[in-house]
């Protein structure tokens, strides 16, 4: 028999109400939660937005989530055959689904409206 | 209902795009000369592309502890680039590159010392001679991105802008005047108008289904490149690392973290019949580890042609002959990292195969790092020539550095003598970064799947006329599934919009790559075509990449400084 784990993820942007998704996807020993989401994206629902550069090496520090509500990377944490919880993180502005605003607040676009670089325009 | 979606409009002197080490050497390059700079990356300022991954070896002919001077570095180079170096890029790389090694060495990056307290320098495949230095342990990307973002921090002419992607670059009148994308945070359409633009965005291993790549690495430059009218250069040549990791599974590692280890070390490549077979194909290896990447990668690829791989379909790597306190003190933490994986190296073999990690391909640009068009520079991985067919181990890193630099140079005094500031935005170039069309249901994730599948199946190492005629028709099926306008609207971090950017990306990049190899029927380097396996003298040429409208066109260029070559 094939063993599957069952991913319950938070969904939901901030206009919208918050939901979740369940997604069943197969299992492998070894295998990581994000390894888990990158095949929700890539076959069930490519809606689910879950940040990540690296994937494997663990250096961008990109796709810290909350799983089963422990604040932990995506790509490290061991997918496992039973439900498992995943969230964005709670003390981050939140901007959709499991990605949360991590970038430092001085190298984000508003950070440079404000040092004088540009304006936004009523546009399009 | 019409969305009102308001637009960002930026202005600079010089827009960096990337801020890998190529695009933080130019940032602060051009910082230094006095302009204004944006550094704006797709992803997080200096952690999301190659350059933080690179865990080995930088290769820069310091002499520091046996004697060397950069025409062995190029004599090396040169080989390795089987005849198609751009001989006079490939020198900047060689003679260059001390100068910056020592410029990291005094921001203090931390390079390993020999007792005597000179850099330490290791010996790795193709060189002649000690020529790597490195960071402990398995540090050295992530090192040189910390040192080089610590400085960026310090440069007031700088200005950090992650979460930006870049879609298009703005051309008026022929001259490059900024570029267009969206802030991904938000989705926000954002046009940033420059007076010179520099693209520092990596390469394009993505495009393949195995492979050492982070989800940045799309191939963004070339394309980039190529709807701005520049020419590129030798697509046809993806560098495949032999030994990547296959399995079990590993998490929270580089799979190509062998690379140290074997040379380190030494490891048996064996076969499932747990046999050594790399020296059944013409290589003498004894023991080390001096095969270049393009043999090692033929070699492991026959054995599992001939049924002869291993069970996840590569080769066995086995480090069981090397004593547990050898490897704990060669890797340190890095065996306890293993351990948590379930990986115990006194006791299994792993499983490695060859996965797609460099591009010696790229921008076309000369030694001032100008593209084709005036306004645009380039540097990086994103550049082709100056690897030929093949690229030395810890070139890249060097040329990140060097390029980064020149490119920032010349880019800081094209825009003090620039008139474009007032340059209008071309009509239209904000279309595709504010349109908002119904989700037609299409999972453009999948289709990058299918196209890195594509790649992998028939424009990987080995290639042949028919795999590639397959590659262009599935190439040309993706493109009609893809249409014309990104699904959905303008929102906080859409990756279902953003898969759209990068498969439209992808899929004329993969183009690119396989109209080059089938237009080189001949086997060189790291391109491998099973219907002509031999090296032709005719093919000592590289195969130039344009649009025309919407079309891809083909042209050749003569191997510059071959006398050059011959010299050294
Ligand atoms: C796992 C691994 C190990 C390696 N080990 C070594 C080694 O030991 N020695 C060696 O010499 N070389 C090594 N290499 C190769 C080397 O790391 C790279 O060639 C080099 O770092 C490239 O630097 P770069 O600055 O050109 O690009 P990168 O460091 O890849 O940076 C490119 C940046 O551009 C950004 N970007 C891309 N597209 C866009 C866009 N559209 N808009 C905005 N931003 C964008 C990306 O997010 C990224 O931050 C390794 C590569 C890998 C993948
Ligand atoms: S994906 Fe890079 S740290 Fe997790």
């Amino acid at each position: 028999m094939r063993e599957t784990a069952t991913l319950i993820v938070r969904r939901g942007h901030a206009d919208e109400e918050s939901r979740t998704s369940t997604y069943e996807v197969p299992y492998t020993p070894g295998q990581s939660v994000l390894d888990g989401l990158r095949f929700v994206r890539t076959n069930l629902d490519s809606t689910l937005s879950v940040r990540h550069s690296c994937i494997n090496a663990n250096t961008c520090k990109e796709c810290m989530i909350i799983v089963d509500g422990k604040v932990d990377y995506a790509c490290t944490a061991r997918l496992e055959p039973r439900e498992m919880v995943l969230e964005p993180l709670s003390n981050k502005a939140h901007l959709r689904d499991l990605v949360t605003e991590i970038a430092p607040p001085d190298e984000r676009l508003e950070h440079a409206l404000k040092s004088g670089l540009g304006k936004a325009v009523a546009g399009a | 209902m019409a969305v009102a979606i308001d637009v960002v409009q930026l202005e600079t002197d010089v827009l960096v795009i990337g801020s890998g080490a190529a695009g933080m050497m130019a940032a602060l390059e051009a910082g230094k000369e006095g302009a204004g700079v944006i550094l704006a990356d797709r992803s997080l300022i200096g952690r999301s592309g190659a350059t933080i991954m690179a865990q080995m070896t930088v290769a820069v002919a310091l002499g520091s502890q046996t004697p060397d001077g950069c025409e062995h570095h190029l004599a090396d180079t040169l080989a390795a680039g089987r005849e198609l170096c751009d001989a006079s890029l490939a020198q900047l790389v060689c003679e260059e590159g001390p100068r910056d090694i020592l410029q990291l060495d005094e921001w203090k990056v931390g390079w390993a010392r020999n007792d005597d307290g000179s850099i330490r320098q290791a010996l790795a495949p193709g060189h002649d001679r000690p020529r790597c230095v490195y960071v402990d342990f398995l540090s050295t990307g992530p090192a040189v991105a910390k040192t080089l973002r610590g400085r960026v921090l310090r440069q007031k002419e700088v200005t950090r802008i992650g979460d930006l992607y870049i879609t298009d670059i703005l051309v008026t009148g022929g001259v490059a005047t900024g570029a267009t994308g969206f802030s991904l945070a938000d989705g926000r359409p954002v046009v940033l108008k420059a007076k010179a633009v520099v693209i520092a965005t990596g390469g394009l291993t993505r495009l393949y289904q195995r492979n050492s790549a982070s989800a940045n690495m799309s191939g963004d430059g070339y394309a980039l490149a190529l709807r701005a009218g520049a020419e590129l250069t030798d697509m046809e040549f993806v560098q495949f690392f032999p030994i990547g990791h296959l399995a079990p599974r590993l998490v929270g590692m580089d799979p190509i973290m062998w690379d140290p280890f074997r040379y380190k070390l030494g490891g048996r490549l064996l076969n499932a019949e747990m046999r050594e077979f790399v020296n059944d194909y013409g290589n003498e290896e004894a023991g080390t580890y001096n095969v270049t990447r393009d043999r090692a990668t033929f070699a492991i690829l026959s054995e599992v042609k001939a049924g002869r791989g291993s069970p996840a379909g590569g080769a066995f790597l086995s480090f069981q002959h090397i004593p547990a306190e050898t490897l704990r003190a060669s890797f340190g933490p890095v065996i306890d990292r293993l351990a948590a994986n379930g990986i115990d190296l006194t006791q299994m073999p792993i499983e490695v195969a060859p996965i797609a990690h460099y591009h010696m391909g790229g921008v076309k640009v000369d030694a001032q790092m100008r593209t084709s068009v005036p306004g645009l520079f380039s540097c990086g991985e994103a550049n082709g020539g100056a690897n030929g067919a093949n690229r030395l181990s810890g070139n890249a890193i060097t040329e990140a550095f060097v390029f980064g630099r020149i490119a920032g140079r010349t880019a800081s005094l094209h825009a003090r003598s620039a008139g474009n500031a007032d340059a209008p935005v071309p009509a239209g170039a904000l279309d595709l970064v504010s349109a908002v069309t119904p989700d037609g249901g299409e999972i453009h994730a999948g289709l990058i799947a299918d196209l890195q599948q594509t790649m992998a199946v028939n424009v990987g190492p080995f290639r042949t006329e028919e795999g590639l005629r397959q590659a262009l028709a599935a190439i040309a099926d993706l493109k009609t599934r893809l249409g014309a306008l990104p699904p959905g609207a303008p929102g906080p971090y859409n990756m279902a919009r953003l898969d759209w950017f990068d498969l439209r990306t992808m899929l004329l990049v993969a183009e690119a790559v396989t109209r080059s190899a089938l237009l080189r029927k001949e086997s060189r380097g790291a391109h491998q075509r099973d219907d002509f396996p031999a090296m032709d003298p005719a093919f000592v040429l590289h195969h130039t990449v344009k649009l025309a409208g919407d079309d891809i066109v083909l042209g050749r260029a003569p191997v510059e400084g071959r006398t050059l070559c011959e010299v050294a």
